[in-house]
């Protein structure tokens, strides 16, 4: 299409552009003009990441056509603060970094050019104005309370949080990234690369079984020169295999002439941008051969079903088992049992941000720009595809829009560095959301069985589960899922008899992995419902007969380990108690007056998570140096991927070195600067990192006062290039400048690794897994209509032990944020390979989905914690699905026992409730 | 290599429609996202700039509404009580980005079985209006839309506006959608009424039509025969029974099952007409 030259307003400014006139003005903004800020998270009007001002309108970049900003004005997040209405919409900015509305920050440039629409033409709009004027922008981080809250709070005047010499801990300090996430300027994985980068773009499989055979590529080549090469399996230089666990790397890089699943790679095609993006499959040379497919777990475990790895004949990729005492017994004697079978299905991480970044080779090593969870794990793996040693791979993460464990596995990393170690240049690619959402992990699909019995008091005294978790075609995080579920199957209480039985089965479908829990959101379904029966059979209240239950310090685990502290599930469930009294007594109030087709119904759910991994070492190391000119840089390999863990990491380090955490600078996660770190998973960065910032920052201290010669109690005072310290009456100054430094110019460093204490588990689970855990319990209250069976959440009460809240800001914004999950999972999230594979057809919770949500926060210490302490990441999101089944079934009666309860189901398991005999 | 033009005059975009095959862009909501993941090579002609396709004009017996008026200016303002279901429907297509740019029409070309505006233009009795270098012709939006994604519009033809007529009585209308959560949701069922009353409160006209339960949304023709001529109480929805919903064709889908859209229709279709009877009363009132 010949290119239009296109006059309009872009910021206030006159813009003139020459471009092919359909092309997207998402697009233009960011790869011709280098306005990055707007974000690109589907290409189709589903996401509003692209949101910006056309002629003060709000419209999705990515729908409009360039020639049709013709004479327009085009206001962008780079133009919120040098425009006309600077003063309002800094305002706008700085209510967002107040409320900690931005989080991953993927998301914040659309919500700030809706919200700004909004408050140009209604400065005070009321809490539905602002979700009907936000509600077409998607945030899977924050379940957008705060971002309503912020909007709301606009023009109120606040004192900025700086907090002093040790009192960081503690303080709603602003996160440190914010200004950058709220101005465009934060880069993610697709807003940089060299300006010659060449762009990469996968091959994959429409089928989800095939053989497939690559002819001959001279006629591609010929009809589109801008095709620099095809890459295939043998273009692989080490090893075409990735995974997680050392013994199950089981996936290939591009597949070795059969897929395995619908959307795995075979083939990357790299070359310039416009001939990548024009060129379609349907112009490749590949034969494809449709195999029968195992879809599903009962497929998998038919007799005689196809092996999808020739080594797993049955197609049982690892099993998880804890047993302690003798189940069979105590529910033989048991007066009350109560059983259950549940079924969940895929769910899609939805993170905002497609995978994204690139790759350039600098003599024998390779640099990796890129979106990642685990920077050291995705150095190692990539050095093995390379062939190369780990030293030789630098990973260097991008600002993560997004992860929730769907940024563990390595996805475009490898196809960017196979490219670039052969081509020796830059090369970048971008998933579009289809192969995104085809391509990349999901949670598990569970079928789960389980038992529970309870004595005539209502304690409990055994509960019996068994569970298949759907892994896909390739092991990722299955083995994880099958070792985690059995410790804490039987949910947060103290059950002296238990056998926990799981499976992970290996099928045709995507490939499932690491996202928020672990299955443990999906075994709390099956533990809470049963918690909800026996009750029911008891007679007992079901938050009292939890309180009677619930975990204690003091007390064993299933997997025989003592409780000795930091087991804060009663003070949840006390603190709840007052709310859920309320609340149950207005549902049945409203219910008793009203008998037409509107139900109330108050739920709740409760959940234990061991925070790190299970049984394993997971060490994290931090470095925090003092320079010659005085300079506190803290490197920080924790990766930050929304939930705030550069700026937990810079509190905890500033009270253990002692000076105000405004002093500390960072370095953030890069493989040549920063020390391993771990994994931005299993909710343990606070916990484990955290430790780890507080012991390099008290080896810091420890080193300063024995150059001072001072006590443990001095205070310090950093001056430029001279500390002061205060020892009682006597101050010492310690002159940096005659102190020798090292390379960097750093003339004291502090050292701090933690591993968490934990024990291997025998073959009946017994041992210790985890060194703490989180606890939480949450009450939900819906609306349901019985008549069609939509579910409306009401309100959510969510209290959670997290140790010590560092940041309550931020621990709420991850409460809230796995409470919108979670209501997601609950009502409406279900992957269909093939199906829901956009952001229109697979649905997660939007503005009007997430009611109000009341966080309490408790506070038991875990000793190991920095400051007492832990993880709260994926606690946030377990109870919230059982919480609102059981809110739907207080309601109506009704059992769901397929999730996610799409009004089809709920009305079906109403329906079934009226049919049965009273 | 596609050509792309974006003329001013509609007679020129007629005169290409004539001269070869092209590709209609206006608010691009439904272009796009059809384009993620390949682009092909197409002549797309842009008719956004063109003068007299917008807005909403008093013609006497009818209302006609411009192809490219977009979902925000018809939620805005509409000239009568009888578009409030319209109005409705206009605020849940998508959100306030979709409904910023999208147009009547367009939704109207798009054909989809679940588009949101085409059950509220079925009973408003609208009627689409076709220009092509050949001259006008109208076409009443049942015949227009032909199936899922299939119009009756030609390939030198191009929707230049919506017909409604004006009710001869005063006139209530709704819109209920169902979706599996509040905004930017492709409905489950949806289902659109409007109701023409006479003075006294006799029912002169009712006009049903329920959408995403059939290839194409379906006015409730007997539904609306048993309606007519009634007084408009609060029994009125009781009329409403199962077999007024037989010429439906609902299919099972990731949303939802064929059954349950059954039920869900009957269900939704009983309300409608409860809130019709409910906003005629107050009236009288």
């Amino acid at each position: 299409m010949s290119a239009v030259t296109v006059r309009c307003r872009i910021n206030h400014d006159d813009v003139e552009v020459t471009v092919a006139p359909t092309r997207r003005l998402s697009d233009v903004l960011r790869m011709e003009l280098g306005l990055t800020g707007t974000k690109i998270g589907c290409d189709a009007g589903d996401c509003g990441a692209c949101t910006v001002l056309i002629d003060g309108r709000q419209c999705c970049a990515c729908l409009v056509a360039a020639a049709q900003v013709q004479g327009a004005s085009v206001v962008t997040v780079e133009g919120l603060h040098n425009g006309a209405a600077v003063t309002v919409l800094g305002e706008l900015q700085r209510s967002f970094a107040r409320h900690g509305a931005a989080q991953c920050g993927i998301c914040t440039p659309g919500m700030l050019m809706a919200a700004s629409e909004l408050i140009a033409r209604n400065a005070r709009p009321s809490e539905a104005e602002v979700m009907d004027a936000l509600g077409g922008v998607l945030c899977r981080c924050t379940g957008y309370r705060k971002i309503v809250e912020a909007v709301l709070d606009l023009g109120s005047v606040a004192v900025p949080i700086a907090p002093a010499a040790g009192a960081a801990v503690g303080a709603r300090l602003v996160r440190t990234d914010a200004a950058a996430k709220l101005t465009g300027q934060e880069r993610f994985g697709a807003d940089q690369a060299p300006a010659d980068a060449l762009w990469l773009r996968a091959v994959r499989s429409p089928h989800a079984r095939a053989r497939f055979t690559i002819g001959s590529l001279d006629a591609l080549h010929r009809s589109f020169p801008g095709l620099v090469r095809v890459f295939t399996a043998s273009d692989v230089p080490g090893a075409n295999r990735f995974g997680i666990y050392p013994t199950l790397k089981d996936q290939p890089v591009f597949a070795e002439g059969c897929a395995r699943f619908r959307g795995e790679a075979i083939a990357a095609l790299v070359g310039d941008r416009a001939t990548i993006l024009a060129l379609g499959d349907r112009e490749l040379p590949i034969a494809w051969e449709p195999l029968p497919f195992l879809a599903g777990i009962d497929a998998a475990l038919s007799p005689g079903a196809d092996a999808v790895h020739a080594g797993v004949p049955d197609n049982v990729l690892v099993r998880g088992r804890v047993v302690s005492g003798d189940v069979d017994q105590a529910l033989a004697a048991a007066p009350v049992v109560v059983e259950g079978s549940w079924s969940t299905s895929f769910v899609e991480h939805a993170y905002i941000e497609p995978e994204a970044g690139y790759a350039r080779r600098v003599g024998d090593r390779v640099e990796v720009f890129t979106c990642t969870q685990t920077p050291y794990m995705a150095r190692d793996e990539i050095a093995a595809i390379l062939g190369i040693l780990p030293g030789a791979v630098r990973i260097v993460p991008s600002a993560v829009g997004g992860g929730f464990g769907g940024k563990l596995d390595l996805s475009i990393q490898p196809l960017l560095a196979v490219a670039t170690w052969h081509l020796n240049r830059p090369v970048r690619g971008v998933y579009h959301r289809p192969e995104s959402m085809a391509s990349t992990t999901k949670r598990h699909p569970a079928v789960m069985r389980a038992r529970l019995g309870a004595d005539a008091d209502g304690r409990l005294v055994g509960f019996e589960f068994t569970g298949d978790f759907n892994t896909g075609a390739y092991a990722s995080w299955g083995p994880t899922v099958a070792s985690r579920v059995p410790i804490h199957a039987h949910g947060p209480y103290h059950v002296p008899n238990a056998r926990c039985l799981t499976r992970a089965i290996y099928t045709n479908d995507v490939p499932a992995g690491a996202f928020r829990g672990f299955g443990v959101p999906q075994a709390a379904i099956a533990h809470e419902a049963l918690m909800d029966d026996a009750a029911d059979k008891l007679g007992l209240d079901p938050l009292e007969f939890r309180r009677l239950n619930a975990l204690r310090a003091g007390q064993r685990t299933t997997c025989g380990q003592l409780l000795e502290h930091s087991a804060g599930l009663g003070e949840c469930l006390d603190r709840l108690r007052p709310r859920w009294r309320a609340l149950r007594a207005e549902a049945d109030t409203i219910n008793r007056a009203n008998d037409g087709s509107r139900r109330r119904g108050v739920g709740i759910g409760c959940m234990w998570y061991g925070i790190g991994n299970t049984s394993l070492a997971n060490p994290s190391t931090m470095r925090v140096t003092l320079g010659r000119d005085g300079r506190v840089t803290l490197y920080n390999g924790a990766v930050d991927i929304g939930q705030g863990s550069y700026t937990i990491m810079a509190q905890i380090c500033a009270d253990a070195l002692g000076v105000p955490v405004s002093s500390i600078d960072q370095v953030t996660g890069d493989t040549d600067l920063t020390e391993d770190a771990g994994k931005t998973s299993a909710s343990r960065q606070t916990f484990v990192s955290g430790r780890a910032a507080a012991l390099a920052g008290e080896d810091l201290r420890r080193q300063i006062l024995r150059l001072a010669n001072a006590g443990p109690r001095a205070q310090l005072v950093l001056e430029g290039p001279v500390v002061s310290v205060t020892d009682g009456g006597g101050v010492r100054r310690i002159e940096l400048a005659r102190l020798a430094a090292d390379e960097q110019g750093n003339v004291l460093v502090g050292h701090g690794t933690f591993d968490p204490p934990t024990r291997p588990l025998d073959a009946d689970g017994q041992g210790v897994p985890y060194a703490t855990y989180g606890f939480a319990a949450q009450i939900a209250a819906v609306e349901v209509d019985v008549e069609l069976g939509t579910v409306k959440p009401l309100c959510i009460v969510a209290a959670h032990d997290v140790g010590r809240a560092v940041n309550p800001t931020l621990v709420e914004g991850q409460i809230h944020g796995g409470i919108a999950q979670g209501i997601g999972l609950a009502l409406m999230e279900e992957y269909l390979p093939g199906k829901t594979e956009n952001l229109h057809d697979y649905l997660i919770p939007t503005f009007g989905d997430v009611p109000a949500i009341e966080v309490i926060l408790v506070e038991d210490p875990e000793p190991l914690g920095p400051y007492g302490a832990k993880g709260i990441g994926e606690p946030a999101l377990i109870p919230t699905a059982p919480a609102i089944l059981g809110a739907i079934r207080h309601a109506t009666g009704a059992r769901i026992v397929q999730l996610p309860a799409l009004p089809h189901r709920v009305l079906a398991a109403i329906q079934a409730v009226s049919r049965r005999p009273q | 290599m596609g050509r792309f033009l974006r003329p001013s005059a509609l007679d020129d975009a007629l005169r290409a429609l004539a001269a070869g095959r092209w590709t209609v862009l206006a608010g691009g909501t439904d272009h796009y996202p059809a384009r993620v993941v390949e682009q092909p090579d197409e002549d797309v002609l842009d008719i956004t700039r063109i003068a007299g396709l917008g807005g909403v004009v008093d013609a006497g017996d009818h209302w006609r509404i411009g192809a490219l008026a977009t979902w925000s200016e018809i939620a805005a303002a509409m000239p009568h009580p009888i578009f409030r279901g319209l109005q409705l429907a206009a605020r849940e297509v998508g959100g306030a980005q979709i409904q910023n740019r999208a147009t009547i029409a367009g939704n109207l070309c798009n054909a989809s079985p679940a588009a949101d505006g085409v059950p509220p233009l079925m009973t408003l009795d609208a009627q689409v209006e076709l220009a092509s270098a050949a001259g006008l012709r109208c076409l009443p939006l049942d015949r227009f839309i032909r199936g899922n994604r299939q119009t009756d519009r030609r390939g030198d033809e191009l929707v230049t506006a919506i017909r409604v007529p004006k009710p001869g009585q005063d006139a209530r209308s709704t819109f209920l959608k169902l979706g599996a959560r509040r905004y930017l949701v492709i409905s489950i069922v949806m289902v659109a009424g409007v109701i023409e009353i006479e003075p006294r409160g006799r029912i002169a006209a009712a006009r049903i039509a329920v959408g995403a339960c059939s290839a194409v949304a379906r006015r409730l023709v007997g539904l609306e025969a048993d309606l007519t001529g009634r007084m408009v109480d609060a029994t009125s929805a009781r009329l409403v029974s199962p077999a007024h919903l037989d010429g439906l064709a609902p299919i099972d889908d990731a949303r939802g099952s064929a059954a349950y859209r059954r039920e869900a229709s009957l269900v939704l279709v009983r309300r409608c007409v409860a809130e019709l009877a409910d906003a005629a009363q107050e009236r009288a009132a």
